[in-house]
C-alpha cells in the first residue's frame, strides 16, 4: 500500500526505456551484462586460488592419504579402510567399557565443553560491559586492547608463566600453605585437568570476546531504550533483546573456540604434564612415527566430530542469514 | 478503545549536563487528549524535555506530574507514557506481531492473550496482513505504524513522539502526518510530538510550544502562535514574517499583507528594490531591500501579480495596514 506510489512512479520509466531502446542497443547492453559478469569472476580468482591451493587441496591430501596402505618403513596408495578400522580397533567389541580412542575423545570434547561455557560467560560478560557501560569510546578503545593486548605475546610463554603460580611449590601453594589454610600443598593446582581448562580459558577468552563486542557495538542504542520504555527489566532487556542480537557473535566466537581445542595438543601436554590424552596429541605421536595414513585417518575422524560440534551450534542461529 | 486520558504537567523542570543547562525551568500544562507539538531548532532542549517526560533522562531539577502522580522517579513503564523512537526502534529480531506483543510479553502476559491484543492493534493500524514479516521487510512508513501499535498496545495516557515523520520522505511524511491526527483523535489520548518543522506543527498540534534555548518561547495554538509572535525568535522562526525595526523595537507583518505599488508618484509606504522573485503556483514571492538593508518578502496571489508584474531591479513602494502591525516584545 505505502510501496505503490514509489513502485508506480519507478516503473512506467523503465518500460519506456525497454520499449524505446532500439534492438542493437539491446544486444550491446547484454554483451556488456556478459562481460561484467566474466569480470566478477576474475576479481574473485586471485582468493578462490588461495583458498584452493591453501585449503582445499591440504584437505583433499589428507582424505586421499587417509586410505593409503603403510608398514613400518612404506607408504603406498590405495584404497582401503585398514586406517579407519585401526583407529577405532576393538571399539565396538569392548563397549560399555571405552576403548582408547573413544575415551580420548571424550575427554578432548569434555575440555572443549568446559572452556567453550567458562570463555562464553567470561567473553559475553566482559563484551557487555565494554559495550554497555563504559561511557567513552575511547575508553571503550582502551579497555578493548587491554583485553587484546596480551595476545600479542606467543601461547606457550603464556602457558608457562602460569606454572611458577600452580606448582607444587608455587605462589598460590606457598600462600595456602603460609597461611595455614591447607597443611599440604594442593596437587591439582598443576598437571591437572584443571591446569588445562584455565590455560585455555586463558588463551582463548579473547577469541570469544572479540566477535561478541564486534556484534553488541552494533546493537542500536535506542532498542535498548526502546525496550525499558515497554518495561523491560534489566534482564529481560538482556535475555530479549541483547542475546538474540548478540547471537551472530556467539556463534563465530564458538567456532573458534571450539576449533582450536578440539585440535590443541600443545596445551594440553604443557598443562596436563604429558599426562593426559588429546586427539591433537595422538595425531601428533603418530605422524613422528611417520604413520602418516592413520594419522590422516584420525585427522578425517577429528574433522568430522569438529564439524558435527560446529554444525550443532550453527543450528542454535542461522549464521549465513546474518553474515 | 478505553483509555485513562490524564493531563500532563511540567512544573519548572530543569535538565543540565555539568555546566550546560538543556532545559531551563520549564513549566507547562497539557490537558488530557491535547495534540502537542515541542517546536524549535534543534539544540532548543525538546528532546531533552520529551525524554524527561518519557524516563528516559533524569529530572535535574522540578518536577514532572501525570495525572495526580510526580512520576520523576518511577521507570518509563509504570509512567502510563510510551515513546515512539525517531528511528522506529523495531526490534530486528522479532517479526511484527512480537514487536507489538513485546510491551505486554514484558509485563507477563500470556502468548495467545498478549497475540490477540497485538492482532486487534494490527487491524487499527491497517498492519495485520504484515504479522509475520521483519522490519527489515517493511517500507517506513510501515514501520511507523508498527512502532505505533507498539507504543499504543498498552493503552498508554500519554504517546511521545521524537520527530516520527523526519525518517520519511516528503510526500509520505504528509500521509503519516494525517494518519497520526487521526489515531490521537481515535484514541482521545495526549499526543506529545517533538518536531523542528513548523509546517508540522502547525498542520497537527491543538498547542504549538516554541522553544529555544532552553526555554519556551510562546505557548498557544498554531493560529495564535503564528498570527501573534510574542518574540523576534517567534516570528522568524514561523517563518513568513517580515520583521520591521521601528527605533528600539520592531514589529512583524506577515508576507501576505503586504501590499506592493510602483513607486514613482508619491504612494505612501516604504521604497524597496526588488532582489528577486519567486515563482511559487499559486503564489508568487518578491524579496525586497530597503535603502537601510530591511528586507521585505511579500507572498502575493498569482493574480494579484500579474496586475502589477515586478522584475530583480525595480523600485518599488511596499506598505500595510495598520491593524497588519504587530509589535514584538523583543
Amino acid at each position: 500500500m505505502t510501496t505503490t506510489p514509489t513502485s508506480g512512479a519507478a516503473s512506467p520509466p523503465r518500460i519506456a526505456d525497454a520499449a524505446m531502446l532500439p534492438s542493437g542497443a539491446e544486444t550491446a547492453a547484454t554483451s556488456r551484462r556478459r562481460r561484467t559478469r566474466g569480470g566478477a569472476y576474475w576479481q574473485a580468482a586471485p582468493m578462490a586460488l588461495v583458498f584452493l591451493l591453501f585449503f582445499v587441496l591440504p584437505l583433499v591430501v589428507v582424505l586421499v592419504v587417509s586410505f593409503w596402505q603403510y608398514n613400518s618403513y612404506s607408504i603406498t596408495p590405495a584404497f582401503v579402510f585398514d586406517n579407519y578400522a585401526g583407529v577405532f580397533d576393538g571399539c565396538l567389541a569392548s563397549l560399555p567399557s571405552l576403548c582408547t580412542t573413544f575415551a580420548t575423545y571424550l575427554s578432548t570434547i569434555k575440555f572443549c565443553l568446559l572452556v567453550w561455557a567458562t570463555t562464553l560467560v567470561l567473553g559475553f560478560t566482559i563484551a557487555y560491559f565494554l559495550a554497555f557501560h563504559i561511557r567513552t569510546t575511547t575508553m571503550q578503545i582502551v579497555l578493548a586492547l587491554v583485553c587484546i593486548i596480551p595476545f600479542w605475546t606467543s601461547n606457550v610463554i603464556r602457558m608457562i608463566s602460569w606454572i611458577p603460580l600452580l606448582g607444587r611449590n608455587g605462589l598460590i601453594n606457598q600462600i595456602l600453605v603460609g597461611s595455614g589454610l591447607v597443611d599440604h600443598p594442593v596437587e591439582w593446582l598443576l598437571y591437572s585437568d584443571f591446569a588445562v581448562t584455565l590455560a585455555f580459558v586463558h588463551l582463548l577468552t579473547a577469541f570469544m570476546l572479540v566477535p561478541i563486542l564486534n556484534s553488541m557495538m552494533r546493537i542500536d542504542r535506542s532498542l535498548i531504550e526502546a525496550a525499558r520504555d515497554a518495561g523491560a527489566s534489566g534482564a529481560q532487556v538482556l535475555w530479549n533483546v541483547v542475546i538474540p542480537l548478540s547471537k551472530t557473535g556467539i556463534t563465530i566466537g564458538s567456532i573458534f573456540v571450539v576449533t582450536l581445542v578440539m585440535g590443541d595438543f600443545i596445551t594440553i601436554g604443557v598443562m596436563g604434564g604429558q599426562q593426559i590424552a588429546s586427539v591433537g596429541k595422538v595425531i601428533n605421536v603418530q605422524t613422528s612415527y611417520l604413520q602418516f595414513p592413520l594419522a590422516a585417518a584420525n585427522a578425517v575422524v577429528l574433522l568430522i566430530a569438529t564439524l558435527g560440534i560446529i554444525f550443532t551450534l550453527t543450528r542454535f542461529i542461522d549464521i549465513r542469514k546474518e553474515l | 478503545m478505553p483509555n485513562r486520558a490524564a493531563d500532563l504537567e511540567l512544573a519548572a523542570v530543569v535538565k543540565s549536563y555539568g555546566e550546560t543547562i538543556a532545559v531551563d525551568k520549564v513549566s507547562l500544562k497539557i490537558p488530557a487528549g491535547t495534540y502537542c507539538c515541542l517546536l524549535g531548532p534543534s539544540g532548543c532542549g525538546k528532546t531533552s524535555t520529551l525524554r524527561m517526560i518519557a524516563g528516559h533522562e533524569s529530572i535535574s531539577d522540578g518536577d514532572v506530574m501525570i495525572g495526580n502522580t510526580i512520576v520523576n522517579d518511577l521507570p518509563p513503564a509504570r509512567r502510563g507514557t510510551a515513546m515512539m523512537f525517531q528511528n522506529y526502534a523495531l526490534f530486528p529480531h522479532l517479526n511484527v506481531r512480537d514487536n507489538v506483543a513485546f510491551p505486554l510479553k514484558m509485563a507477563g502476559v500470556g502468548k495467545a492473550e498478549r497475540h490477540q491484543r497485538a492482532g486487534e492493534l494490527l487491524g487499527m493500524v491497517d498492519m495485520a496482513r504484515y504479522a509475520e514479516r521483519l522490519p527489515a521487510q517493511l517500507s517506513g512508513g510501515q514501520q511507523q505504524r508498527v512502532a505505533l501499535a507498539r507504543a499504543l498496545v498498552t493503552n498508554p495516557t500519554v504517546l511521545l513522539l521524537d520527530e516520527p515523520l523526519s525518517a520519511l520522505d516528503p510526500f509520505l511524511r504528509v500521509r503519516m502526518r494525517a494518519e497520526l491526527k487521526r489515531y490521537q483523535r481515535d484514541f482521545g489520548i495526549s499526543f506529545v510530538h517533538v518536531t523542528h518543522s513548523q509546517e508540522e506543527a502547525m498542520a497537527l498540534a491543538d498547542m504549538v510550544v516554541l522553544m529555544n534555548d532552553g526555554r519556551i518561547e510562546q505557548v498557544g495554538s498554531p493560529r495564535e502562535v503564528f498570527n501573534a509572535p510574542r518574540t523576534r525568535f517567534v516570528a522568524q522562526f514561523m517563518g513568513s514574517h517580515n520583521i520591521v525595526p521601528d527605533g528600539e523595537r520592531s514589529f512583524a507583518v506577515r508576507a501576505d499583507r503586504l501590499r506592493l505599488s510602483a513607486s514613482p508618484g508619491g504612494v505612501a509606504g516604504t521604497r524597496a528594490t526588488v532582489t528577486d522573485v519567486e515563482y511559487q503556483g499559486m503564489t508568487v514571492n518578491v524579496a525586497m531591500r530597503c535603502a537601510d538593508g530591511t528586507d521585505f518578502l511579500a507572498t502575493l496571489p498569482e493574480a494579484e501579480y500579474d496586475r502589477m508584474p515586478v522584475a530583480i531591479g525595480d523600485e518599488v513602494a511596499v506598505d500595510w495596514a495598520a491593524a497588519d502591525r504587530h509589535e514584538l516584545a523583543a
